[in-house]
């Protein structure tokens, strides 16, 4: 609880007064990378309407558009998305847990790491998509195979961050903390959870990267719903447009729920230094 | 009163950091101890603090034998060692935890009223100068109201005219409740101001080679005369503490040196 409390930001004083005028710049900025897909994408759209493609096997945006239209008008891509982020959260979470758990313990306590780092280690070195075949005979061809592949590509990077994190904590820090005889719970409070915390949040938007990369997997092999069954049958059935639409849609989940991630961990993170808040001042 | 008595200290890796080391310290006492690189006065402070235990010899305060982090002694490290997501006034208040709320803010108030930071209180560490840092450093060491405070080369990194600064504040800051005060110093000028006895100490292996009382009335005056001798009488002991035969030929001379790993 008393971590909390000082985790809690003095917000009147921090924002400095320069707060302000970065404001615009960061309304712009976003915009400025929009420019090359949109005009890109126009640039598509205007080739297709004069003829010079006939837009068969790349859609026009007009024509994406169009199909994503018609999915979410008969309810069928709120149905396909449902499945696809439960499938995500899901695994996210237990690869989460299972990460933060043994990466905790191992990056803690030395002897669990030369217990079980090693094996950790060689299975990682096995591409995930392997264990395929062996979840779908192990847990059958529905969901619970699917959730393990997801939770299996997040578990890596949560574990490795949070590992790496622990081991890298500046030794002349967790000194202060024996300084004021701190006890071992409370070196783990004060000390090392926030002073981890920025490098587990990265590991975390890693995960969640993977995760979706895992998903589109999981949902080739044998889904009958979900946004990777939307490509499957947008390539069996020959409908270009809807596969476009399909990764659109994932992009778009994909970006949002990563930066869901970040606007929720950003309280904790304000007392950083970091790069991206220089370059946003300059 | 604090109490070094024969205090050793061989690192794993068979490096003789300290040898036999015995002083005594009286409270409210101001010690500088000064040598050339290496030669154990780091050690030495971490041996007084706590953090790491001497391979023989005891350190006693009242009495009292340290072995690890002891409430009474606080220390001062070359860097402030702010953590960095606290804001300054939890950062002074980091080792009060155990006070009542409104007790710990009270004494944080005063301590930043103090060190001259009263409107940094809720500025992150990494907004502070490098001075202001340390200054911060300062007050969370003596928030907690430590009979001895441990300073291993705290004003190193900064720059001449903010080291002076920061001697006499800690001066004024000692004054109120007079702890006493080990300080590890490379700056002549910095033990002849503020130390009622400097320590030089000899490297290979690391021990106590001379000991100057600085008997000056403070406020000492750095342009007085008598301020330039006691500073010349350290600088030659330094000197000789450092001449090159004096480790060499005591190296061949205890070939059981080499025994110790
Ligand atoms: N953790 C350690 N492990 C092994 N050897 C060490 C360790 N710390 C210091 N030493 C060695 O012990 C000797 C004394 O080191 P110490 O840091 O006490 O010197 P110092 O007087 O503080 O030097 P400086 O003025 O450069 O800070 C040195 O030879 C150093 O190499
Ligand atoms: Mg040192």
């Amino acid at each position: 609880m008393a971590m909390t409390v000082e985790l809690q930001a003095p917000v009147a004083a921090a924002p400095q007064q320069n707060a302000s005028p970065p404001r615009l710049a960061r309304l712009t900025r976003p915009l400025l990378g929009l420019l090359l897909p949109l005009s890109l994408a126009l640039a598509w759209e205007l080739a297709v309407r004069a003829g010079w493609s006939n837009g068969r096997l790349v859609p026009p945006p007009s024509k994406v558009f169009t199909t994503i239209a018609e999915l979410a008008r008969s309810g069928e891509l709120t149905r396909h998305i449902a499945a696809t982020l439960s499938r995500v959260g899901i695994g996210f979470g237990l690869g989460v847990a299972a990460g933060t758990l043994l990466g905790g313990i191992c990056g803690y306590w030395s002897f669990a790491r030369r217990l079980v780092d090693p094996t950790i280690q060689a299975l990682r070195a096995i591409p995930s998509i392997a264990w395929v075949p062996l979840f779908i005979l192990w847990l059958g061809i529905f969901e619970t195979s699917k959730v393990a592949l997801i939770a299996v590509g997040v578990f890596f990077p949560v574990y490795l961050g949070l590992t790496g994190a622990i081991l890298s904590v500046d030794r002349k820090i967790v000194e202060v903390g024996r300084v004021f005889r701190l006890s071992g719970p409370a070196m783990i409070r004060r000390i090392l959870l926030p002073a981890v915390l920025p490098a587990y949040v990265v590991a975390l938007r890693v995960g969640l990267g993977l995760g979706w990369m895992f998903v589109v997997a999981a949902e080739f092999m044998g889904a009958s719903e979900g946004l990777g069954y939307l490509l499957i049958d947008g390539q069996q059935l020959g409908k270009p447009a809807q596969i476009v639409a399909a990764i659109v849609i994932f992009a778009i989940i994909g970006k949002a729920t990563d930066w869901l991630l970040e606007i929720a961990t950003a309280p904790l993170l304000r007392w950083q230094d970091s790069f991206a808040r220089q370059s946003g001042a300059a | 009163m604090l109490q070094l008595a024969s205090v050793t200290k061989v690192y794993p890796n068979g490096v003789h950091a300290l040898e036999r080391f015995s002083s005594e310290i009286q409270l409210g006492e101001i010690i500088a101890i000064i040598g050339g690189s290496g030669c154990g006065k780091s050690t030495l402070l971490r041996a007084i603090a706590g953090l790491d235990r001497a391979s023989a010899g005891t350190v006693t305060l009242d009495g009292e034998a340290i072995t690890a982090p002891h409430a009474k002694v606080g220390i001062i490290f070359q860097e402030p060692r702010l953590l960095p997501w606290l804001s300054v006034a939890d950062n002074i208040g980091f080792g009060l935890s155990e006070l009542p709320a409104a007790e710990r803010r009270e004494r944080v108030a005063r301590a930043l009223d103090r060190v001259g930071l009263a409107d940094k209180a809720k500025v992150w560490p990494r907004e502070l100068s490098g001075g202001q840092a340390q200054r911060v450093a300062i007050a969370r060491a003596l928030v907690a109201q430590p009979e001895v405070l441990l300073l291993d080369e705290p004003f190193s990194a900064l720059d001449a005219f903010t080291r002076k600064d920061l001697q006499d504040h800690l001066l004024d800051l000692w004054a109120d409740a007079r702890p006493t005060l080990v300080l590890v110093t490379h700056d002549v000028e910095e033990a002849v101001v503020l130390a009622d006895r400097v320590l030089v100490m000899r490297p290979h292996p690391g021990r106590l080679f001379e000991e100057i009382t600085i008997n000056l009335s403070r406020p000492r005056d750095r342009n007085a005369p008598l301020f330039e001798q006691f500073k010349r009488h350290v600088l030659t002991a330094l000197d000789r503490s450092l001449d090159r035969t004096v480790p060499d030929t005591q190296g061949r001379r205890e070939p059981g040196g080499g025994l110790w790993w």
